[in-house]
């Protein structure tokens, strides 16, 4: 009998979905909130929303449907709270301006949050005066793509995440844009997560943060000018391809802080005017290769606990200090870089250098034990001492050299 | 003090000193802009060899200065004329020509390349600001260690002293130091040793300038309201002043106290 039910009322459905598969939202339609439209709205339906303003939030989809805005609608969430709540699989989220979401102290008030979904999609959404941007939780194969998030974010206490992930799996990232909020795009326990060609600048915090994420890809972004610059954490097999961290220049800003992290590909990235390039602590079996890291402050600062790190076919330019090193062990290999500080020769013409180079000067030695020591930067008493030091190195690792340098950039 | 001024500039422009003065910074401003092209990377080297070289070069030509022309001198101290006039006008007319041999060997090749366009125009210019100060600063020393011996040799000896102590040996000293009391709170240290030397003074200035402000102020609070505000420029420029003033003064009143 309730088999009997079910089958009918799956019928009725059908017929419904034939009936209804498009509700039209508009302020002078039969239905004209979302609210409204979420209600009546059955299975697998499409919103179709017309442009205008609507002031709604808490916006619950517990079932799959497709919500488009046509000419951008504006949904205003009066900062009441959050707007969109995602719990079911298969929704797609296309074309709608969201503002003013709700600040709180509390909960994690977000623009579209998605809870426990599967295949959903968040696709030309603008966001401006928000929380949390998405706030994607315990959710997988989704994709979050051509976004626009603009923050206004003035302090970290009171402010959101423009892409947030947590506990996540199989997600793309693509072509969006994050900036103004505290972290641009956070990441935590999501794994296998392909972060691609997005730009991410001026946020407060980090223009990218991933923590206990394994498995991820991150090509062809831009991280400019973030409060911290990206910072990779107790992650492990992760792949950063032609990525551009640019201007994170300030007195805790890094380019890359990599800390604790095992099996990371760094290939092919441009690091330009960051205090640090690249921080990095407890990483191993890291691979670095055809990096350009140019005008920095530390291009790349090792702080212990790194071994069996491959540094190859790297072009360093006019750091001002190329390596920063603290101990006087070294399991990492240098070869056949670029440094634009390398003086030697090459007499065999084969296009690499006949004396190894050392990047470890012996100011930043220095510098390590006694930061206060960097007011004496480029004075002609610490190029002596960095020159003696290189001709015979008494304080900086003895085998930390690159053997093989290139004499022209590539 | 103006006709000395006069005669001592006239003077300095005859000198072929002055012209080779003016050709070397013309070939290295040149050499370095349109070898290197890059604008910002040249600042950094011209600023090395400003620093180093402006004091020895301003120190030795004070102190050669003084002790040729110390024949004509006697003839004007004859004269009735203030003594206060006769130093403070050859102190500025050997100043200023170096400061102008400086400001055109440099600023030529820097305008036919194209400053102005450029966003390092203000990097440059304190660039220059710092060269003049410290050609101003040791000519004023070279005056005084050159009125305080009337030996030639000891003269000399003790200018280039002077100057290897202030380009080289403070900062080995300052920084023994720094590595000795490394236990200690070292930020105001630090910067009141930086303030102590205008050869540091003016690196430190020109390096706040070319950004690398954010690298210092890696290093404390200190640091970076220091470094990182107006208020570390405006410090910094008025001890260059200072360091113009005190010189002048001593040299002045060892010229007025002095048995010729």
């Amino acid at each position: 009998m309730a088999r009997g039910l079910r089958t009918i009322s799956f019928l009725f459905a059908l017929l419904h979905f034939g009936n209804l598969f498009s509700i039209n939202v508009c302020e002078s339609c039969p239905i004209s909130s979302i609210e409204e439209a979420l209600k009546v709205c059955s299975r697998g339906d499409t919103i179709q929303l017309a442009s205008g303003v609507y002031k709604e939030h808490d916006l619950l989809i517990d079932k799959p449907l497709t919500i488009i805005g046509t000419d951008l609608p504006t949904i205003d969430g009066e900062e009441k709270g959050g707007v969109f709540r995602i719990e079911a699989d298969s929704v797609c989220i296309q074309g709608l301006r969201i503002i003013n979401v709700g600040v709180s102290f509390t909960s994690d008030h977000a623009a579209i949050r998605v809870y426990r979904s599967r295949d959903f999609i968040i696709e030309d959404v603008q966001l401006e005066k928000l929380f949390f941007g998405f706030l994607i939780e315990k959710s997988s194969h989704g994709t979050i793509r051509n976004n626009q998030i603009h923050g206004l974010a003035k302090s970290e206490y009171n402010s959101g995440n423009g892409i947030h992930l947590w506990y996540s799996k199989n997600i793309r990232i693509e072509d969006n844009l994050v900036e103004g909020v505290r972290d641009g795009i956070y990441l935590e326990f999501a794994d296998s997560v392909w972060v691609i060609n997005n730009a991410s600048r001026n946020n407060l915090r980090y223009g990218l943060h991933f923590m206990f994420s394994n498995h991820s890809n991150y090509n062809n972004n831009v991280f400019e000018n973030n409060g911290a610059g990206v910072a990779v954490m107790f992650s492990k097999f992760i792949k950063m391809n032609a990525n551009v961290f640019k201007h994170n220049w300030g007195t805790a800003s890094f380019g890359l802080l990599l800390k604790e992290i095992n099996d990371l590909e760094v290939i092919d990235n441009l690091f330009e005017d960051n205090t640090i390039a690249i921080s990095v602590e407890g990483a191993n079996r890291v691979l670095y290769s055809g990096n350009i890291l140019k005008g920095n402050g530390w291009a790349i600062k090792v702080r212990g606990a790194c071994y069996s790190n491959l540094f190859i076919k790297n072009q360093f330019l006019n750091n001002s200090f190329d390596l920063s090193y603290n101990s006087r062990m070294n399991d990492n290999v240098f070869k056949k870089n670029y440094w634009s500080d390398y003086s030697g020769y090459d007499l065999d013409k084969d296009g690499i250098g006949d004396v190894p180079y050392r990047p470890v000067k012996l100011f930043s030695y220095i510098v390590n034990r006694t930061p206060e020591a960097i007011v004496l930067l480029r004075s002609l008493f610490i190029d002596i001492i960095d020159f003696s030091e290189r001709v015979s190195p008494v304080f900086t690792p003895d085998e930390l050299k690159d053997e093989q340098p290139l004499m022209r950039p590539l | 003090m103006h006709k000395v001024l006069k005669y001592s500039f006239y003077d300095l422009g005859r000198s072929r000193w002055s012209y080779i003065y003016f050709l070397f910074y013309l070939l290295l401003g040149s050499v370095l802009l349109f070898l290197n092209n890059d604008l910002a990377k040249a600042v950094i080297t011209l600023m090395n060899v400003i620093i180093i070289l402006v004091p020895l070069i301003g120190t030795i030509f004070g102190v050669m200065y003084y002790y040729n022309s110390l024949e004509f001198t006697e003839l004007l101290l004859a004269q009735p004329i203030k003594r206060r006039n006769i130093f403070l006008g050859q102190y500025l007319g050997i100043s200023i020509s170096l400061s102008l041999s400086l400001f055109l060997g440099i600023g030529i090749p820097f305008l036919l390349y194209g400053i102005f366009k450029s966003t390092v125009v203000f990097d440059f210019i304190f660039l220059l600001i710092s060269g003049v100060f410290l050609t101003f600063i040791f000519v004023a020393l070279a005056f005084y260690l050159s009125l305080r011996n009337e030996n030639k040799i000891k003269g000399f000896g003790y200018a280039v002293l002077l100057w290897l102590f202030m380009a080289v040996v403070y900062d080995g000293l300052f920084l023994m130091s720094l590595i000795i009391f490394e236990d200690y709170p070292l930020d105001r240290f630090s910067l009141i040793g930086t303030l102590l030397n205008p050869v540091d003074l003016s690196r430190t200035l020109i390096l706040l300038k070319l950004d690398i402000s954010a690298l210092m102020g890696y290093t404390g609070a200190v640091f970076k309201n220091f470094l990182g505000t107006s208020l570390g420029m405006i410090i910094s420029l008025f001890s260059l002043l200072l360091w113009v003033i005190v010189p002048v003064l001593a040299f002045l009143n060892r010229a007025r106290t002095k048995d010729f």
